[in-house]
């Protein structure tokens, strides 16, 4: 097993140096000065152009100024954001809770209703709840995030008045946030109605975010559980004489998840693009809005930085990923 | 009274192309204690019919069947709850691929165990030390060790004897084999049957041993139904069966059998059982049959009296009648 992990953390290598020339290289391909950006419309004399240009680094040869950065993230130093000066590393991490937060409820909001309608569906294939999931389900899965978004804010903030439009928590509580997850901080901090509020703010953009992987979740349960019903050992568990639902819930569903475990973790990549979209609509103060905030700056650091981080962390989610096939499915944990 | 009474059951199943009969109004008794083969080609209906009784088809089929008792119970109309409680306790099963009929995620320990709360409601402890005993009866070595093992990291006549053992672990009143050994190498062939015929005689459950082996039959049967593309053609005990088969494929069946062959080349039975599409008017084997005349092409034979093995068949054989052939 651990030479496994290690073997996995090996491939991490090429992708990880990889991953830090695109996004290297992505930033700088777009057109626009980040030095021009920051002057504004007042606009910078060509002496003082220079002058940053040099401070920045710009002047020198593009591949020493990617040798710069390569050595600098191997130290741990994402560099410094061009507009806040602060360092890229620490701003990440100040915004990454919310993000975090809201892309696990988002998972909680699609797993826990996806695998139950995945199973029921493919139990009673063919019938209308499958028919009717399916379709719902394909439907959830083309619909634009933005469109579905604005909808329901329109029904359940707007016309309903029962969530929040937008933030993580009512302006009436402040406490100091301690790890960054509101659900945890508002619980600690003791103030009456600050988790309601909290939780009350997460539903709209958990549901907005949840949606594409709820409906990839459902499909995928539905077909995987499908193909295992018609296994041998299936017929073994009735042969048994054991409850249906033991049997789709306990025997099938085990068999089945592997498939599933894989869709939900490329699903993880989804939501953190996902979060880009669901964060600036709602104005959740997310590493997404950070992301598009510094595109627009061209804040070359803060994007490069960020960008590999997030491919970081999509890469432990998928190697956690296939370390649970071997938890699920011990065939697997041989090789 | 027998253990089990089959009468008149059929099978259909809805495919693409219309309904495919794969059981045809076929008759069973099995007693306590006997052992009963049913034999057949591939496409006979021999496991149709048994998983019809157990309830395990898939939802395309639809059994009719004018009575399936079970032990003085009424199978056919009983509700689906009260049936599992028989199912996998007085009524067990095993199939033919002992690799892929237990579940690769849970150790075999964990499934043994399972039918033990379920039909017996053993606690914790009483489960693991009855599913030790039954790993030793069943000749598993090591059994405390061997409890935690998954599917894969055992042979497949292990995984039979593993599969045996959860079909016994209730003390079931019948046991159904499916083609038990079909999968296994032959000197494991012959330590499963051996075992199957040991339980038998220890326990005093009645057998019923599906197979296409003639030489299965021969050592371990002592009564045999011989099904032909889902029919009954005939029914005997083991040794009049061997001596003097009275329907022509049952005598086709035994000539085929390599043991028997009198000349350098094995004889064979042309053709193959027919298919949904290509069924006769009348003798299901008639296009197969050396004796096959007119009336058998066109009108289907009725089973003959019990002398006659109930062979369906117009011109059953006798003794002399295969002597001459």
């Amino acid at each position: 097993m651990l030479n496994y992990v290690l073997s996995r953390i090996l491939t991490f290598v090429p992708t990880f140096i990889g991953v830090t020339l695109i996004s290297f290289g992505f930033i700088r391909v777009l057109p626009g000065d980040p030095i021009i950006v920051m002057a504004g419309e007042r606009g910078l004399s060509q002496e003082r152009y220079d002058q940053l240009s040099r401070q920045f680094g710009f002047d020198r040869p593009i591949y020493s100024q990617f040798w710069d950065y390569f050595v600098g993230v191997l130290h741990g130093d994402l560099g410094i954001s061009f507009v806040t000066k602060k360092p890229v590393w620490d701003e990440f991490f100040a915004l990454f809770p919310a993000t975090l937060e809201l892309s696990v409820c988002a998972m909680v909001f699609a797993v826990v209703l996806g695998l139950p309608a995945g199973v029921i569906a493919a139990v009673n294939r063919g019938k209308f709840f499958d028919r009717a999931l399916m379709s719902s389900a394909l439907v959830g899965y083309s619909m634009p995030i933005f469109w579905w978004a604005l909808l329901l804010i329109i029904v359940f903030s707007g016309n309903l008045g029962w969530t929040p439009v937008s933030g993580r928590i009512d302006l009436i509580y402040y406490f100091k946030d301690s790890t960054g997850f509101m659900l945890i901080d508002s619980l600690a901090s003791g103030q009456k109605g600050a988790f309601t509020s909290a939780v009350r703010h997460l539903i709209l953009p958990s549901i907005v975010l949840g949606t594409i992987p709820l409906a990839v979740i459902a499909r995928q349960t539905r077909s995987a559980m499908l193909e295992v019903l018609g296994e041998d050992y299936i017929r073994t568990a009735r042969a048994k004489g054991l409850a249906p639902v033991r049997i789709n819930g306990i025997h099938a569903l085990r068999n089945a998840l592997i498939p599933v475990v894989t869709v939900i973790g490329l699903s993880v990549g989804t939501l953190l693009a996902g979060a880009i979209l669901t964060e600036t609509i709602f104005s959740w103060p997310g590493i997404g809005k950070w992301m598009v905030d510094s595109i627009f700056r061209r804040d070359y650091p803060v994007v490069q930085g960020g960008l590999l981080l997030i491919a970081v962390m999509v890469m432990i989610v998928n190697l956690t990923v296939d370390m649970l096939y071997g938890v699920i499915n011990p065939k697997i944990r041989k090789r | 009274m027998s253990l089990l009474r089959i009468r008149n059951l059929s099978v259909d199943f809805a495919t693409a192309s219309g309904r495919f009969r794969a059981v045809d109004s076929v008759d069973q008794d099995v007693n306590t204690g006997e052992i009963l083969a049913i034999v057949g080609e591939s496409g006979s209906g021999k496991s149709v019919s048994m998983l019809a009784l157990m309830g395990l088809l898939p939802w395309t089929a639809r059994v009719t069947a004018d009575e399936i008792s079970f032990d003085g119970q009424d199978l056919l109309n009983m509700d689906r709850r009260a049936r599992r409680r028989i199912i996998g306790n007085d009524l067990a099963m095993i199939f033919q691929e002992p690799m892929s009929s237990l579940n690769p995620c849970f150790t075999v320990g964990w499934q043994i165990k399972e039918a033990l709360r379920f039909h017996l409601g053993l606690d914790r402890r009483a489960r693991h030390a009855r599913a030790v005993e039954l790993f030793e009866q069943v000749g598993i070595p090591d059994p405390e060790k061997r409890l935690s093992a998954f599917p894969h990291q055992m042979s497949g006549g292990m995984n039979q004897r593993v599969m045996i053992a959860m079909a016994i672990s209730c003390k079931p009143k019948l046991l159904i084999a499916d083609e038990p050994t079909t999968a296994l190498d032959v000197t494991i062939q012959a330590q499963i049957l051996d075992l199957l015929a040991e339980l038998r005689n220890e326990t005093a459950m009645g057998l019923v041993l599906i197979t296409h082996d003639m030489g299965v039959v021969a050592e371990t049967a002592e009564r045999v139904s011989v099904q032909y593309a889902g029919q009954k053609i005939e029914e005997q005990p083991v040794v009049p069966l061997f001596r003097t088969p009275h329907h022509p494929y049952t005598a086709a069946l035994l000539d085929a059998l390599p043991e028997r062959a009198t000349e350098k080349r094995l004889p064979t039975i042309p053709g193959v059982v027919p298919g949904q599409f290509d069924r006769p008017p009348g003798c299901l084997f008639s296009p197969r049959c050396k004796f096959a005349d007119d009336r058998c092409r066109g009108e289907p034979p009725q089973p003959c009296g019990a002398d006659l093995g109930q062979a369906r068949c117009f011109h059953p054989l006798s003794t002399d009648e295969r002597l001459a052939s």
